[in-house]
């Protein structure tokens, strides 16, 4: 594969409610802080792609809304409706087919605008499931208790997940929900939908990131420190949650192969330095760290206790505080690939993982992690 | 050009019709794609990629690109969805070209579909508009369209009378297509005659409702020959999707047509579209735009469209046929509909379009239309590109 | 599964609620509706073109809008249409009574058009270059129903 890079990333701080904004307006901010990034006008961005859903912004043709303040005026431009990693792999595509110098990839969301548990009901199969009145939140929690079963992680294990995630989000300027919490707090906040604790749960969250990928004509043009695409790879399971095993992630350990492949990782543990993976859920930090080759299966959780996880430890994992400290579902993986990008240019403040080369990222969709889309990404 | 030139060498399509209670949507998804495949004689094993797309709301299913993958195949594969509204099909089209010339993938599947009848089609059209601004008057694409025939009529004088002559057009078209939904002739009187749905179209000059899929398999130069004989060749893809709102929209022109188009031609190296095409594939939901959308294409100067079309010069049988398979008036399972207009091309330059073949098809255009006025447009050849 | 009989054809219906933001932009223009019975777009500092409704940015210079001007009530219809067929009105659950006129109307002072319903009146014909009045409800609420119609005028 041709060399491809990350030359420029804008977010929004996520929050709960971003009542004085339109998605427009999201993206206004959003798009231009990637444009000041990487030094570039609009003029220089080739071609766009944003990604939304339909469903979580009610609208039909949710991209329409933010075309005109993303820059799309007399570009060619698509829309991905997914998780803003697939988005970002559609975008770099776009340029690997030698059509476009550089694209710039949009994700938006404003959970705060619908009933999460609507929006994600409507995932399920509308003959055989929707009326059981099932969301994504009774799933995963579903999906946890057959994780823990089959790999005797526990709640507590679960909890640390969230100490880590909301104590690393304090030095994050964008993150939504900075907390000190204790095993304990977890253990007691309210009990969702068992095993998961509400502090086990992602909140509902606005807020829209942008990245511009370039070839390396253009990123040698822009940028100083360009973070290179070592690999990227997506896979989808099956679909009805009974026809996988729950407990374990198949086709993130397929997009990982595939993704690292590309990117010459036969050991992922020792070649990779920092992983920002999508914790919608605690457990799933810790089964998405194992498919992706970060910890054998059943054993993220001591490597999560013995802080192997944390900032400080070896590798680390959400160095961000990840998607329990703020989740704009869509904008999601994107968020993640940002965090990615200011880790491996040297950029995260107290939150540094000292020395960071190599970097992993995953985003998900659907149900349980039925899909998943891997990026590997290096400063050198 | 991408880095790898690409083609198509497989398609496939369901007999669209307007309900289709025997199948629910992943069944009919994967009828399309049973088709494609035994076109290209390949198995869903030789596939590397997904790329599918509809409207989410017409079927109320959130993240379609996973609940679908029993019909499509996408279980332990990559798949991906897109969706742009009207321009979704084509929008596909253009999805899995950049992803096959990209080099990371040799076979990539596109499917484009919808199941109409599960919903209220101009309801669900309607929630595509700005729910603060727009949505409360919003009558959902016939009377925006309606609007833009108006402006056009307004500027030109041209009459119902001559948009009829379009709609006869097609109809007469789809008699010849296996796969259309609307297959019937019908005269300028009785178009005329049909129900005012919205000044000034008339019932006869719209699209119907339609439940249907497609699917196109396209494939990189290095296997597209060893696959199909004559593969359908993408010369190259373009696309405007430009307003936010409706009150935006320059009516009575089509500015996004013309800006893809000018851009294509001027890319591919089409000084005279009018001579050098031999076919269209037009996404036009209704009989004005077979007027002003080919002005804004380049094919006619602004203001001679009607007197084209009277001349027959776009009817089977004339210097550039247009929409031989009876296009979107004959049949809209909006998701695939654009889909359906690039398999329609790419079946003209392979040959395969039986009944509705034009003859000796050297270079076609498809194009989709959607959103807010938006176009993509997609140039298709027999010979390799340069 | 050949009989038609032994289909079951429908899975029920679905509703799910939004909130949408209306944002600083259009917040302003409701509160100038609803307080002032104003209407105001929002002009692009580089082209000078005036956006109704108001929004953040010029798509075509990629600029920041952020001065208000005063458009209508007047204005002129750009195009239009008589909807005569009946449809289930999303946002009411429930068909919209038909026929009705629907424009696309240029305020004065406005370089886009603003859509909404137009009165039909067989003394005065809808017709493009038509000018309008804009006709509020009685009691404002700060939503787009404050506008009940355009009203065709002689001038």
């Amino acid at each position: 594969m041709e060399k491809i890079a990350i030359i420029g990333m804008g977010m929004t701080k996520i929050e709960a409610n971003k009542v004085s904004e339109n998605f427009a307006d999201m993206a206004w901010e959003a798009v231009n802080a990637a444009l000041a990034d990487a030094g570039m006008d609009i003029k220089d961005v080739s071609n766009l792609i944003t990604t939304s859903n339909d469903f979580w912004d009610g609208r039909t043709i949710s991209c329409m809304a933010v075309g005109d303040s993303s820059g799309a005026r007399e570009k060619n431009c698509s829309c991905v409706e997914g998780d803003g990693t697939y988005g970002a792999f559609y975008a770099m595509a776009r340029i690997l087919s030698g059509s476009y110098p550089s694209t710039l990839v949009t994700g938006h969301t404003k959970g705060s605008e619908s009933i999460s548990s609507l929006i994600t009901n409507a995932a399920f199969d509308p003959i055989y499931e929707r009326s059981l009145g099932v969301d994504m939140i009774t799933a995963s929690a579903m999906q946890a208790r057959a994780y823990m079963d089959k790999t005797g992680t526990t709640s507590e294990d679960l909890a640390r997940v969230s100490v880590k995630n909301h104590g690393n989000a304090k030095n994050n300027p964008y993150a939504q929900l900075p907390m000190d919490l204790t095993v304990e707090d977890v253990l007691a906040s309210e009990m969702i939908a068992d095993p998961l604790h509400k502090l086990d749960c992602s909140p509902v969250s606005d807020g829209c990131c942008a990245l511009i990928l370039a070839d390396e004509e253009t990123a040698k043009k822009f940028c100083k420190k360009p973070i290179w695409v070592k690999g990227a790879a997506f896979c989808s399971d099956a679909y009805f949650l009974g026809d996988r095993d729950l407990a374990k992630p198949k086709s993130l350990v397929a997009a990982a192969k595939k993704a690292y492949a590309m990117a010459g990782i036969t050991e992922p543990t020792r070649q990779i330095d920092l992983a920002e993976v999508y914790d919608a859920f605690t457990y799933q930090e810790l089964m998405w760290a194992e498919g992706l080759g970060l910890a054998e299966y059943g054993k993220a959780k001591d490597r999560l206790k013995n802080g192997d996880f944390d900032i400080s430890g070896t590798l680390p994992v959400n160095a961000s505080g990840g998607l329990l400290s703020g989740h704009p579902v869509i904008a999601a993986g994107l968020y993640r690939m940002a965090e990615a990008v200011r880790q491996l240019r040297g950029e995260a403040g107290a939150n540094q993982k000292d020395g960071a080369k190599t970097a992993v990222v995953q985003g998900l969709n659907g149900l349980c992690g039925q899909s998943h889309c891997v990026w590997v990404l290096g400063n050198e | 050009m991408g880095k790898k030139r690409v083609a198509i060498v497989g398609t496939g399509q369901t007999h669209h019709k307007s309900h289709r209670p025997d199948v629910n949507g992943q069944e009919l998804i994967h009828e399309a794609v049973t088709r494609a495949l035994a076109d290209a004689e390949l198995t869903i094993k030789d596939i590397d990629a997904i790329v599918i797309g509809n409207m989410d709301h017409f079927e109320g299913i959130n993240y379609v690109d996973c609940w679908s993958v029993d019909g499509s195949g996408g279980t332990m594969r990559p798949i991906i969805k897109l969706t742009t509204g009207g321009t979704t099909g084509s929008t596909l089209a253009i999805g899995g070209y950049h992803m096959v010339a990209s080099g990371l993938f040799e076979k990539v599947l596109i499917i484009g579909w919808e199941k109409n009848s599960e919903s209220d089609t101009t309801g669900a059209i309607t929630t595509a508009f700005d729910p603060i601004w727009d949505r409360l008057v919003f009558a959902g694409a016939i009377a925006g369209l309606a609007a833009e025939g108006q402006a056009y009529m307004a500027e030109f004088g041209i009459t119902d009378r001559d948009a009829a002559r379009v709609s006869v057009r097609d109809r007469k078209h789809a008699v010849n297509n296996p796969y259309a939904q609307l297959r019937k002739e019908v005269t300028i009187e009785e178009v005329l005659e049909s129900p005012m749905l919205s000044d000034p179209i008339h019932l006869l000059d719209v699209c119907p409702r339609t439940d249907g899929a497609c699917a196109v398999i396209m494939a990189s130069e290095d296997v597209a020959e060893k696959i199909c004989p004559v593969p359908d060749w993408i010369w190259g893809t373009a696309n405007r999707h430009v307003y936010t709102y409706v009150g935006d929209v320059n009516l009575g022109e089509i500015d996004s047509m013309k800006n893809a188009a000018t851009e294509l031609f001027a890319k591919t190296g089409i000084r005279e579209p009018r001579k050098e095409l031999d076919v269209i594939e037009l996404y036009q939901p209704y009989s004005f735009a077979g007027i002003i959308w080919i002005e804004a294409m380049g094919i006619i100067p602004r203001g001679k469209g009607s007197e084209y079309i009277w001349s027959g010069a776009t009817d089977m049988g004339g210097e550039l046929p247009i929409n031989p398979s009876g296009g979107v008036i004959a049949c809209n399972p909006i998701g695939a509909t654009g889909l359906i207009r690039c398999a329609e091309v790419a079946l003209q330059v392979m040959g395969k379009a039986g009944d509705r073949q034009v003859p000796d098809v050297n270079l076609g255009v498809s194009t989709g239309f959607g959103g807010c006025f938006w176009t993509d447009i997609l140039l298709h050849g027999k010979k390799k590109p340069e | 599964m050949a009989r038609e009989d032994h289909l079951v054809i429908s899975s029920g219906k679905a509703v799910q609620p939004f909130h949408y933001a209306v944002g600083l932009y259009g917040s302003k223009f409701f509160q100038e509706l609803k307080e002032n019975r104003r209407l105001v777009g929002s002009k692009c500092p580089d082209c000078g073109k005036v956006y109704v409704p108001p929004r953040k940015v010029c798509g075509g210079c990629f600029k920041e809008m952020k001065e208000f001007v005063e458009v209508g009530p007047k204005g002129t219809i750009s195009t239009f249409t008589i909807v005569r067929y009946t449809f289930i009105d999303p946002e009411t659950g429930v068909q919209r009574p038909v026929p009705y006129g629907y424009g696309f109307v240029r305020f004065d002072g406005a370089d886009t058009v603003f859509q909404h319903f137009v009165e039909l009146d067989e003394k005065h014909p809808i017709k493009i270059g038509a000018r309008v009045e804009t006709v509020f409800r009685e009691k404002m609420e700060g939503t787009i129903r404050d506008i009940l119609y355009f009203r065709i005028i002689e001038e």
